[in-house]
C-alpha cells in the first residue's frame, strides 16, 4: 500500500493548480455569467499538453498515467469545471475512445491530431429520448454497403461547436436492439450536420453544449469502431472511463468550495472572533473536509486500478456516485458558510453549487451509478 | 553562449513560519517548497531569450547548493526548460558560502551570463549575486529589469531611483535580476515534466569553505494591530487615537 504521489504526478497537479489559479480565475464569471466559451485557455491548455495527456506518446500525446490526469482535472474543477468537462470529454472520451477500440490506420489518422489539440473530440450517445436507457438509440445509421447514412438528433453535447471530431453512436439493426448499434467517427465537417443553438445551462455555462442533427450523412464504413454491433459495449466502455473523470471534476468542485470557505471563515467575524471559530462553522468545515477526502481517494482508487490493467467499473461507479453526491452538500455548506456573500457571483461559490448539480445528471446519473452499483455487489 | 541560472530551494510563500529548538531553527515540518520566485523569472526569462535567439544561446544550465532532499526542486526546473542542472551537495550555509561554492563550480566552464536572483524569499539575503561575480572576476549589474540579447549583444535595462538605467555589457557578466524580468513564470508542460528525469542532474561535492555568519536565533514580526476606521467628520477622534493609541503625536 502506498498513498505517495510521484515527483511527476505532483509536478502534473501544481502546473494544473498553478493555470487554474492564475489564468482561469481572471475571468470565470464572466464566462460563466455570458456564455462565453473559453478559446484562449484552451489553446494554452494544450500548449501545455492536457489535451492527450494519456495518449501514446508513439502518437505525440503525453503517455500520462490515469492518476495524473484526474488530479489535474481535480484542480482545473476547483477553479473552472467548465474547462474541466470540455478536457474530459477529449481526453477520457475522445482520446481514450480512440486508442483503446481504434484501427490502426484510424489511430493513425485521428490520434496525432487529437493528441496535439489540433482536432477536439465529442461523445455523441445522448438523445431527446434516450438519456439514461442508452440502448434505445434512434439515430440510424444505414448500412450502404461502402458507407453509412446517417439521420437523427443528439442531445447535450459538450465540444459540439468547438469539437472538430465526434464519436458517434447509432443504431444500425433495430431488430437487434442494443447489439445492433454502431460507434462512428464523423468530422464535424460532413455535409447534411447542423447544430441546434448554445444551450442556455444552469452551471458549466461557457462549455458549449448544443443538440446536434444528421440528415443524410454520409460515414465511410472504415470509420466504423469494433465489429458491426460493437457500438453500445464501446460507449458502456467509454462511460466507465469517463465516469472517473467526472468524479475527480466533482471532487474538484467541492474541494474548490472547501478551500475559499475556509480561507472566509478564517477572516470573516462576528460576535467579535472569526466564524471558523464558532461550533456551528467548524463542525461544517470538518464534515466537508471528510466528504472532500473520501471522494478524492475513491477517484484515485478507481484510477490505480484502471493503471494497474485491473477492473475499475465498481469503483469508479462508486467514485462517480459519491463525488457527485458530495459536491452537491459541500457547494451547499459553502453558500451557507459564506452568508450572504455566498449568494453574489464575486465570491464563487454559488457557481460552484450550480456546477455541483451537473455531476449528478451526466455521464450517467446517480441513480444510474447506484444500478451499476447494486448490480455488480448481487452478481459478484 | 551559455547562461547558467542559480536556484535557491524555498518555503512555499503561503508557508507559516515557524521556529524550533528555542527559537533558533526554522521548522521544516510539512513546508512545500518551490523554486525561489526571482530565480524561476530568471529561468522563465533565459528561456524565453533562448527561443527567441534561435542556435544563440547553446545552453541554459541551473545550478543550486542543496541537499538531496531539494532535488524536486532543481527537475521543477529541468521541467519548466532548463537544459541541464548542477546541484552542489552541501547545506548552503550563508551567501558567501553559497556564492563561493558556485563560482568554483562553474569557474572553468564559461558561463556568458550567470542570472542571480535578486534575493532569495527566505533569507532575503540579496548576496550572492555579487559575490559570485567578485569571486568569478567578471562585471555584475544588479536590479536588472530587463535583459535582451541582438546579433550577440547583450543589453539590460536597471531601476534606479526615480527612472532607469540602459546599460550595454560585454560577456561574461552577473545579471541580479528583479521582478519585472518577465511576466510570469512559465507553467512546465506535460512533456517537460517527463522530460526532467532523462536531463543531466550533476551532483559534485563542495570545496572545502566556510560561512563566514552563523545565524544566533529566529524570531516573527510582532503581530500588526487590527486597523480602525474613523469617519471623516470625526476629526476628534482621529486625534485623540493617534496621541493615546498610536502615540505618534
Amino acid at each position: 500500500m502506498d498513498f505517495e504521489f510521484s515527483e511527476e504526478q505532483l509536478m502534473i497537479r501544481q502546473a494544473a493548480r498553478d493555470f487554474a489559479q492564475r489564468e482561469l480565475i481572471k475571468d470565470v464569471t464572466e464566462r460563466d455569467t455570458h456564455g462565453i466559451y473559453p478559446e484562449q485557455h484552451i489553446e494554452s491548455l494544450k500548449a501545455l499538453g492536457f489535451f492527450g495527456m494519456a495518449v501514446d506518446p508513439d502518437y505525440g500525446g503525453g503517455g500520462l498515467d490515469t492518476i495524473s490526469y484526474l488530479l489535474a482535472i481535480e484542480e482545473i474543477s476547483k477553479i473552472d469545471a467548465a474547462v474541466a468537462v470540455i478536457m474530459s470529454v477529449h481526453n477520457s472520451l475522445a482520446c481514450y475512445g480512440i486508442s483503446k477500440f481504434g484501427t490502426a490506420e484510424q489511430k493513425e489518422k485521428y490520434l496525432h491530431k487529437l493528441a496535439a489539440g489540433e482536432m477536439i473530440g465529442a461523445f455523441l450517445l445522448s438523445e431527446p429520448e434516450a438519456g439514461s436507457d442508452a440502448t434505445m438509440q434512434r439515430t440510424l445509421a444505414e448500412d450502404k454497403g461502402d458507407h453509412y447514412l446517417v439521420n437523427g438528433t443528439k442531445n447535450w453535447i459538450t465540444n459540439a461547436k468547438h469539437g472538430d471530431l465526434y464519436l458517434l453512436i447509432a443504431q444500425t439493426h433495430p431488430e437487434k436492439k442494443h447489439h445492433g448499434i454502431n460507434a462512428l467517427i464523423v468530422d464535424k465537417n460532413t455535409p447534411g450536420i447542423s447544430l441546434g443553438p448554445h444551450e442556455d445551462k444552469m452551471g458549466l455555462r461557457s462549455s458549449d453544449t448544443h443538440s446536434v442533427m444528421f440528415t443524410d450523412v454520409r460515414v465511410p464504413k472504415e470509420n466504423r469502431i469494433g465489429e458491426d454491433g460493437f457500438g453500445f459495449k464501446f460507449a458502456m466502455n467509454l462511460l466507465e472511463t469517463g465516469r472517473i473523470g467526472i468524479a475527480a471534476q466533482a471532487t474538484g468542485i467541492a474541494a474548490g468550495a472547501l478551500e475559499r470557505s475556509l480561507n472566509y471563515s478564517k477572516e470573516r467575524k462576528s460576535f467579535g472572533i472569526e466564524i471558523a471559530n464558532h461550533q456551528a462553522i467548524a463542525f461544517k468545515l470538518a464534515e466537508m473536509a471528510v466528504k472532500v477526502e473520501n471522494a478524492r481517494n475513491l477517484y484515485l482508487k478507481a484510477g490505480w486500478l484502471k493503471d494497474q490493467g485491473k477492473p475499475y467499473s465498481l469503483v469508479g461507479s462508486m467514485a462517480k456516485l459519491y463525488a457527485a453526491d458530495i459536491a452537491m452538500e459541500v457547494t451547499t455548506e459553502a453558500v451557507q458558510i459564506h452568508g450572504g456573500y455566498g449568494y453574489v457571483k464575486e465570491y464563487h461559490v454559488e457557481r460552484l453549487m450550480r456546477e455541483a448539480k451537473v455531476t449528478q445528471i451526466y455521464e450517467g446519473t446517480s441513480e444510474i451509478q447506484k444500478v451499476v452499483i447494486s448490480r455488480h455487489l448481487i452478481r459478484e | 553562449m551559455k547562461i547558467l541560472i542559480c536556484i535557491s530551494n524555498v518555503p512555499d510563500t503561503t508557508t507559516k513560519i515557524k521556529f524550533v529548538n528555542n527559537n533558533t531553527a526554522f521548522d521544516t515540518a510539512g513546508v512545500q517548497w518551490i523554486i525561489n520566485p526571482w530565480d524561476e523569472l530568471a529561468l522563465t526569462r533565459a528561456l524565453e531569450l533562448k527561443e527567441a535567439n534561435p542556435g544563440a544561446i547553446e545552453k541554459v544550465t541551473v545550478i543550486h547548493v542543496g541537499s538531496p532532499a531539494s532535488e524536486s526542486t532543481i527537475r521543477k526546473a529541468l521541467a519548466i526548460g532548463a537544459d541541464d542542472a548542477i546541484r552542489i551537495n552541501a547545506e548552503p550555509g550563508d551567501a558567501f558560502y553559497v556564492a563561493y561554492q558556485i563560482a568554483e563550480a562553474v569557474k572553468n566552464e564559461k558561463y556568458d551570463i550567470v542570472i542571480a536572483g535578486i534575493e532569495s524569499s527566505d533569507y532575503n539575503g540579496s548576496g550572492v549575486g555579487g559575490m559570485i561575480a567578485e569571486q568569478l572576476g567578471i562585471s555584475s549589474v544588479s536590479s536588472v529589469s530587463k535583459i535582451d540579447i541582438e546579433n550577440g549583444n547583450v543589453s539590460l535595462k536597471r531601476e534606479i531611483d526615480g527612472g532607469s538605467e540602459a546599460i550595454g555589457v560585454t560577456v561574461p557578466f552577473v545579471a541580479i535580476i528583479q521582478k519585472g524580468i518577465t511576466k510570469e513564470p512559465r507553467i512546465p508542460s506535460m512533456r517537460g515534466i517527463m522530460m526532467a528525469r532523462t536531463k543531466s542532474l550533476k551532483v559534485i561535492e563542495p570545496t572545502v569553505s566556510e560561512s563566514m555568519t552563523e545565524f544566533l536565533g529566529y524570531s516573527v514580526p510582532t503581530a500588526k494591530s487590527a486597523c480602525k476606521l474613523v469617519d471623516p467628520e470625526n476629526m476628534k477622534d482621529l486625534v485623540h487615537l493617534l496621541h493615546t493609541e498610536a502615540k505618534v503625536i
